[in-house]
């Protein structure tokens, strides 16, 4: 057996019973303490798990996307823009792509429209994203009905499920044909929405960039890898906004941690008085105070990050993702996926254990170290 | 005569009580003060035909609601997420928010 193990099996056997003994306010304890727990951890999951589908997204885009300003917005592209790029070094293909973003008359959400590279759809017809059409109520088959420009109605035959990656996608992309695309959107012929470049070398994707800025003042070059960037930091500013506003009640459960751990009841100072006057040591009811700390820090732990991982499965909205979605709350309701690390649960942890810890331990460490006599006297 | 701590708390409060009289007069002269400021002001929005209250200047979205559109938060990619600073203040204007929002969309709880 392993030296001083019966020591630590005494004293959590102790533990047991002092939490099963002083029960309703342990559980008042774990309840407050978990909820706090509850509300830092889904800002924190929410975060990671938007950041890792925004990631996840991107990595299926292209490295280098071109689109052409207008008045210094974003305007429609001529196809021919594609022969001048090609002729910078470096780049082995530009794409013109066709994607615009479409009000569903149905439920006023943002769906994407987009023609798909390769698979070629016939005029009328259409395939969705699973979750799209789920929500629609809309078998393959069924019909799809859409609004041109001028608020003409057209419908299209969905033939089948669109293959997506992300939840989003498949809450709000539509495929559709070519003809259909410009019917819908009034896009002329000749014009793309933004063009896409395929390059040999990602090494030289600033220096295409670069060249493309250089030979064409109009033209916005988009590179993937500094869209990740933008995601994270902006996410991360995000949740920080949300903490902040959250600090108000974090704070006040450290004061009732406090008030609760540093004033130790008579109760508990007899019961320490007690203990030492039996002849327990210092270090006995350091420990003792130190797993009561960890079991009850443990259960609200367990408590509030289960609930919150919960949280992020139901269907309706947290109270927290309107501020952290912005305004892509005008796309379909979609659920990101849950994405959760080991080190969001490390920092959570530290984050609100360990201050429990500390501000339990040291009261009952001054109570330990007096004399018996005098802390059952006072 | 040493104040006795009741009497200075007393002190406190009325001079507290002073100070915050006079603050509301003060307001009150220079709200009558500004109407002239306010009717230059529009005068000016009229003329100019301003549509918003420019409250935040870095995304086009945000810095004017009322003339928002869907394509422009989510411009640089299909699908990408709104991603400007400003978004989760500002949030999207009535002709714009989704019929899934059953609250209106400027009256959530729980954002900053």
């Amino acid at each position: 057996m392993i030296p001083g193990a019966p020591r630590h099996l005494h004293v959590a056997r102790y533990v047991a019973g002092s939490l099963r003994r002083r029960w309703r306010k342990n559980a008042v304890v774990v309840g407050v303490y978990g909820l706090v727990i509850f509300t830092l951890a889904s800002v924190v999951f929410l975060t990671q798990s938007l950041t890792h589908e925004s990631v996840a997204a991107l990595s299926a885009a292209p490295e280098i996307m071109v689109q052409r300003l207008s008045a210094g917005r974003h305007g429609l592209t001529p196809v021919q823009d594609a022969q001048v790029l090609v002729r910078i070094a470096g780049v082995r293909a530009v794409l013109p792509r066709l994607w615009a973003y479409h009000t569903d008359p149905a439920t006023a959400e943002t769906l994407l429209l987009r023609v798909p590279e390769g698979r070629q759809l016939r005029e009328h017809e259409a395939t969705a994203g699973a979750e799209l059409l789920r929500r629609r109520g809309i078998a393959v088959g069924g019909l799809l009905h859409l609004r041109g420009p001028a608020g003409e109605p057209l419908v299209l035959t969905v033939s089948g499920v669109a293959e997506t990656s992300t939840p989003l996608e498949s809450a709000a992309a539509v495929n559709v044909s070519e003809a259909a695309f410009r019917a819908l959107t009034g896009i002329p012929e000749g014009q793309a929405t933004d063009l896409v470049l395929r390059v040999r070398n990602r090494r030289e994707l600033t220096t295409i960039a670069g060249k493309i800025g250089e030979g064409q003042p109009a033209a916005r070059p988009i590179i993937r890898d500094e869209l990740v960037r933008t995601y994270t930091s902006v996410f991360n500013w995000r949740s920080g906004l949300i903490i902040a506003v959250l600090l108000v009640p974090v704070l006040a459960f450290i004061l009732f941690a406090w008030d609760k751990a540093a004033g130790l009841s008579p109760d508990e100072r007899r019961e320490i008085g007690i203990l030492k006057a039996i002849g327990w040591e210092t270090s006995d009811v350091i420990l003792l105070k130190g797993y009561e700390a960890l079991a009850v820090s443990f259960a609200a732990f367990l408590l509030g990050g289960v609930l919150a991982v919960i949280s992020l499965a139901l269907p309706q909205p947290l109270v927290v993702l309107p501020a952290l979605l912005g305004w892509s709350a005008l796309y379909p309701p979609f659920r990101p996926a849950v994405a959760v690390g080991a080190y969001q649960v490390a920092t959570l942890f530290f984050l609100v254990v360990f201050p429990y810890l500390v501000a339990t331990v040291i009261p009952a460490w001054r109570a330990a170290t007096t004399d018996p006599d005098l802390v059952m006297r006072t | 005569m040493r104040l006795t701590r009741s009497a200075g708390f007393s002190a406190l409060v009325a001079l507290l009580l002073a100070l915050g009289l006079l603050a509301g007069l003060d307001a009150a002269r220079r709200q009558s003060g500004a109407e002239a400021r306010f009717d230059a002001n529009r005068a000016l929005a009229r003329w100019l035909e301003v549509t918003d209250l420019c409250l935040f200047t870095d995304a086009r979205y945000t810095r004017h609601p009322s003339l928002a559109d869907r394509h422009s938060p989510f411009q640089d990619y299909p699908l990408a997420m709104e991603h400007f600073p400003s978004g989760s203040l500002v949030l999207p204007p009535a002709h714009l928010a989704p019929a899934h929002d059953a609250a209106p969309p400027n009256a959530g709880s729980g954002r900053p």
